[in-house]
């Protein structure tokens, strides 16, 4: 088996002429050193960013959404940028209900110590939808589905879209938008009593509970009596 | 002893001059007495009064005193669950099982103000007290209540389990939930229990 995943070493790709960034002093509220990978995006994707915003000494780069995926992309795969970790995603939404709802992304080189943040925002009205980038980083699988569960943004080309941490048959909506009740929508009995419904088995999938993809990975005597048909984990 | 003559087992005879060996009880103390100094708990911790659960059975305070050093991770073998931290909705079905799977007798220490009413988290994802999805025989305040907390409440559950008759059958009687709502106890008082209360009322953001 190759090694799918290359070896990154913190801070390999720093040269004397780049060197590693500082832990800065007196980091002023707005403003400030902006991280070089800014210039670098409103220079290859001159249309798709449209602003950039150094606060406390953090970088976030706001970009259309249409074009997110490609700039991820170049922004993981291009060797002066190398972002490796994609570190969370998430979303805001604004008690003020006219400014958009932005999805964030961080992301972190480790190669150049970067650490940059991407927004996009969904203004109010559209359909909550942006481009997943789990066709880069694999590790956004759980992360889009949190954000699908807590903001009911749907992402695009995610592979499993299922909500994460509440029960797949729950129907209150969407807990961490502003227009949900702290409470939730039903009365407690309601509640009690569509949770008690819910057996506990359904909430993995298939696909978790199967072992068939790493079938070929599993020790012999596994694969023989897997193959005799004993059935493991009951 | 081992030189003594073997006693006669057929007759049963009464001499107050040689009652050496004789223990004379009633049934209810000895099983009641048993099953007090025995109580092997489940620990069902899903938050900070589990790091409590966990001092109270270390060396410092050391649960063997009350025999119940033995925990129990299979309910099939455990006398008393002990629900210690906030149990979310998604658990609700999950500590109702393990109820049910639990053999009679058994007892159920609801441990810390989450489990009790919810405590501070008065919110949509978090069950507003235990007693709404299975019987509870103590509850024991505090967040989270320090060791003497819960012991004083085992004590109390050891108190309550020698006051049991073996000849009422009913305190043995399995609650069957209601087959419609599986609830326990009429949804109108879980909704009445479940009112916000004191500072809770105004702590609302729905409808912004």
């Amino acid at each position: 088996m190759s090694n799918a995943f290359p070896i990154v070493y913190s801070g390999s790709a720093l040269t004397p002429e780049t060197p590693a960034p500082t832990t800065p002093k007196q980091v002023p509220h707005h403003g400030g050193p902006e991280n070089p990978s800014a210039a670098a995006l409103r220079a290859r994707f001159p249309d798709a960013v449209q602003r950039v915003v150094v606060m406390w000494g953090e970088t976030t780069v706001y970009v259309s959404g249409g074009s997110l995926l490609d700039i991820v992309r170049w922004l993981h795969d291009d060797p002066g940028q190398s972002y490796e970790y994609l570190s969370d995603v998430t979303a805001v939404e604004y008690r003020d209900l006219d400014r958009p709802i932005e999805v964030v992304w961080h992301l972190r080189s480790l190669a150049w110590r970067r650490f940059l943040r991407l927004k996009v925002e969904i203004q109010k009205g559209t359909p909550l939808e942006v481009a997943s980038v789990w066709p880069v980083y694999k590790g956004a699988d759980w992360l889009e589905r949190e954000c699908y569960d807590m903001f009911g943004i749907r992402f695009d080309g995610h592979p499993d879209l299922r909500r994460l941490l509440l029960w797949e048959q729950y129907k209150e909506g969407y807990p961490l938008r502003k227009d949900f009740p702290l409470r939730g929508r039903f009365s407690r009995s309601e509640q009690l009593r569509q949770a008690l419904a819910a057996l506990p088995e359904s909430r993995y999938s298939m696909e978790e509970l199967s072992i068939v993809d790493a079938f070929d990975e599993l020790p012999a005597d596994m694969r023989r009596r897997l193959r005799d048909g004993e059935r493991t984990g009951e | 002893m081992g030189l003594s003559p073997r006693p006669d087992n057929t007759v049963v005879s009464y001499d107050p001059a040689s009652q050496e060996g004789w223990v004379a009880t009633r049934l209810d103390f000895l099983v009641n007495w048993s099953r007090a100094n025995s109580l092997w708990p489940m620990p069902f911790g899903t938050a900070c009064c589990a790091i409590e659960f966990m001092a109270t059975a270390a060396s410092r305070f050391d649960l063997a005193r009350f025999g119940m050093e033995r925990m129990s991770f299979s309910p099939r073998q455990a006398d008393v669950l002990i629900c210690a931290g906030r149990v979310p909705l998604k658990l609700a079905p999950v500590i109702r099982r393990i109820w049910q799977q639990m053999v009679q007798p058994k007892w159920c220490i609801s441990m810390g103000a989450c489990a009790s009413s919810g405590g501070m988290f008065d919110n949509y994802a978090v069950v507003q007290g235990i007693d709404s999805i299975i019987p509870v025989d103590v509850y024991v305040p505090g967040c989270p209540p320090r060791p003497e907390g819960l012991l004083y409440g085992i004590m109390m559950l050891q108190k309550k389990v020698k006051g049991e008759r073996m000849a009422d059958a009913a305190i043995r009687n399995e609650m069957e939930p209601d087959p419609s709502s599986k609830l326990y106890i009429p949804p109108s008082s879980i909704d009445q229990l479940g009112e916000p209360f004191g500072n809770a009322v105004h702590q609302t953001r729905s409808g912004l």
